[in-house]
């Protein structure tokens, strides 16, 4: 079988896993080079980067939802933020619930501005980002809240199960929620559906408006759960806290393969990005790259698999 | 309805929404001088001029890509490279201080135009193609900058942030009590910047083949390829004219300030803002209709609403909660098209 003859979606499946081998293979010959030890090839060590990278592969898999549809959804930032400091503001038993209650809210408020009033270019999305930041500013002063997070939040975040870092398994079942979301169920396909036309799946009879709203409202949850967990693994919630989480998601679903422009893309991709991001930050961290260093990095490594595999058709010409 | 007459109404209506953003800003601007205990006097205008004008560069900056249908979401880097750049080269002996302020604008002209060829042969969508230049810009600015600082020669400092008198003195460019200069004297140089840039590149730039051809892009792009139109060309010099104009808000912002800031989150409420500020003066975000004054009113009325925060003492932690309520109402107001819509498929553009 030759490359050529491997289905278009499951292509940069390949790619990605190609490159993670790649990084898998420099980042250890540096090491190697430099300190005589091979961090990256112990599993303890591996395990550590993805338990950080369980928080970002739950935001891209709740991004991807949305970019299948055509849409982004900016405001993971903040929903992320508002969920951690609602869950350690509420605390107890209810503290997990409100937190995934307020994604949820801010899912739904997107999904209505998207679906409803049609507002183009996710810009909505990123006034509900700073809207959402205006509330928690306003509520907490500026300041990082004094509330701790819950027993809970910091068992399922930095906790461990045989050995293995909790948030990983929690990770682990997102994926396969979205995955069975995505691939086996009525709305999942509507999703592929209304991503590629939205005019043809509206004439179909796919109630499109609700397929939207209900996208948004998975890409609410999943910020907000990667929150709450976030604020569990730092012990407490702060200002700014999903900031960082932005741009690696939405890389982290692109670089998968998933088209910008909706319709295509498999979660298997997703979940590869996340790792590809994950170990790239790691390798990086071991070379001592400042920000400044990492943030051109980045946006090269971003552009450079988008230049791969993420290229529109050719215009109509 | 004569050809004429309709003509006319097309016009009229494509111009109502920057008109009725003049007018708000206009009508805002005068009950916020009249609220000031020193309304109406040069110094408050000189203030708020040199608190617009970055971002009315970076206004204009956005007007350009979004008639194509697309977002640069790098203005706000674009600006903080050239910030960083300029506190580094614009110091030293007058003929420094000139190539340095070339320099910082050449180079985010030549930014811009790796975003247009990133997005026309690349093939990618602006969006995303932005959001990673703006990390790469904003890791050079870092790399150039890793702490705020600099220097940005004093003497151009004064002369470009205060009113045309003082212009006029620091360089002794002529007599600053010549009758000639009177009537004009109280003009804030950054008004006058603003101006000399909008009309010596803006207009001629839309006046051009390539200019018009942004805009047909944007209302019908296989119309604008079927008919011969230059896009590729003109999709590059969208987005190398938005790097100028950010590269021009970043050396007034280093001018003013007199140092550089890599300040990641400052670039981020700045692009947010031009999106604001263009939405606004009445550009439509789906393509096609739009213009540089009607985002300059745009920015200016962004502004005007902060400046109502100062006067007004309201509790500076609830200033980002009414940014982020405003720019929401603003793109809905936008969106209102959709309830007079009467098929829905012309929803699913």
């Amino acid at each position: 079988m030759t490359f050529s003859q491997i289905p278009p979606e499951t292509r940069p499946v390949l790619i990605v896993s190609g490159f993670v081998l790649a990084i898998l293979v420099l980042g250890t010959a540096y090491t190697l080079a430099t300190a005589g030890t091979a961090p990256l090839l112990m599993p303890g060590y591996l395990l550590q980067q993805l338990q950080t990278g369980a928080f970002l592969g739950i935001v891209a898999a709740g991004m991807m939802m949305v970019i299948v549809l055509g849409h982004i959804d900016l405001s993971v930032p903040w929903t992320m933020t508002a969920a951690a400091m609602v869950a350690s503001a509420v605390g107890g038993l209810w503290a997990i619930p409100a937190g995934l209650a307020v994604g949820l809210a801010a899912g739904l408020f997107n999904g209505l501005g998207v679906a409803v009033l049609r507002i183009p270019l996710m810009i909505f999305t990123l006034g509900v980002d700073s809207v959402l930041r205006g509330l928690m500013v306003a509520q907490t002063a500026g300041f990082a809240p004094q509330d701790r997070a819950t027993g809970t939040m910091r068992l399922l975040a930095a906790g461990k199960v045989a050995g293995v870092p909790a948030a990983i398994f929690v990770w682990l079942a997102v994926s396969v929620a979205i995955a069975v979301l995505l691939r086996r169920t009525a709305f999942g396909r509507e999703i592929y559906a209304t991503g590629t036309s939205e005019a043809a799946a509206y004439l179909a009879g796919i109630r499109t408006r609700r397929v939207i709203v209900g996208a948004f409202a998975a890409s609410g949850l999943c910020a907000a759960l990667a929150g709450v967990l976030l604020a569990g693994f730092s012990a407490k919630a702060y200002q700014g806290m999903g900031t960082p989480f932005l741009l690696p998601a939405i890389a982290a679903v692109v670089i998968g393969g998933t088209r910008i422009l909706g319709g295509q893309g498999r979660y298997a991709g997703t979940f590869a990005g996340v790792v590809l991001i994950v170990l790239l930050n790691s390798v990086l961290s071991i070379m001592q790259m400042p920000e400044a260093g990492r943030q051109v990095i980045y946006g090269r490594v971003i552009l450079c698999m988008l230049l791969v595999h993420g290229r529109s058709a050719r215009s109509p010409s | 309805m004569s050809p004429d007459l309709r003509r006319l109404g097309a016009r009229a209506s494509r111009k109502a929404a920057p008109l009725g953003a003049l007018a708000l800003f206009l009508l805002l601007y005068l009950v916020y001088n009249m609220l000031h205990p020193r309304g109406f006097s040069g110094a408050v205008l000189i203030q708020n001029a040199n608190e617009s004008v970055a971002l009315v560069f970076l206004a204009i900056a956005q007007t350009l890509p979004v008639p194509l249908g697309g977002l640069d979401l790098s203005v706000g880097a674009e600006m903080t490279l050239a910030n960083c750049l300029a506190s580094e080269l614009v110091t030293g002996p007058p003929l420094q201080v000139a190539l340095g302020m070339a320099a910082t604008l050449l180079a985010g002209t030549a930014f811009g135009a790796l975003n247009g060829l990133v997005v026309v042969y690349g093939r990618l969508q602006p969006i995303i193609a932005t959001l990673a230049t703006g990390a790469i810009a904003i890791g050079l600015a870092l790399i150039l900058r890793p702490r705020p600082g600099g220097r940005v020669d004093a003497d151009l400092s004064w002369a470009l942030t205060n009113d045309l008198a003082e212009l006029v003195a620091t360089w002794n460019l002529a007599d600053p009590e010549a009758a000639w200069l009177r009537p004009v004297a109280w003009i804030p140089v950054p008004i006058l910047i603003v101006l000399v840039v909008a009309l010596g590149v803006w207009l001629p730039f839309r006046r051009s083949l390539t200019g018009r051809t942004v805009y047909a892009i944007g209302s019908a792009e296989p119309a604008a390829v079927l008919s011969g139109l230059p896009v590729a060309r003109a999709r590059i010099a969208a987005f190398t004219l938005a790097g100028f104009f950010a590269a021009c808000g970043g050396l007034c912002l280093a001018i003013q300030t007199s140092s550089g800031n890599a300040d990641i989150a400052q670039a981020g409420t700045y692009t947010l803002n031009s999106i604001a500020a263009v939405v606004l003066g009445g550009t439509s975000l789906m393509g096609g209709v739009g213009g540089a004054l009607g985002s300059i009113v745009g920015a200016l009325l962004v502004r005007t609403l902060s400046f109502y925060f100062r006067i007004l003492s309201v509790d500076p932690l609830l200033q980002p909660l009414i940014e982020g309520a405003v720019l929401l109402a603003a793109v809905s107001l936008g969106a209102l098209r959709t309830l007079r819509v009467r098929n829905r498929l012309e929803l699913f553009r």
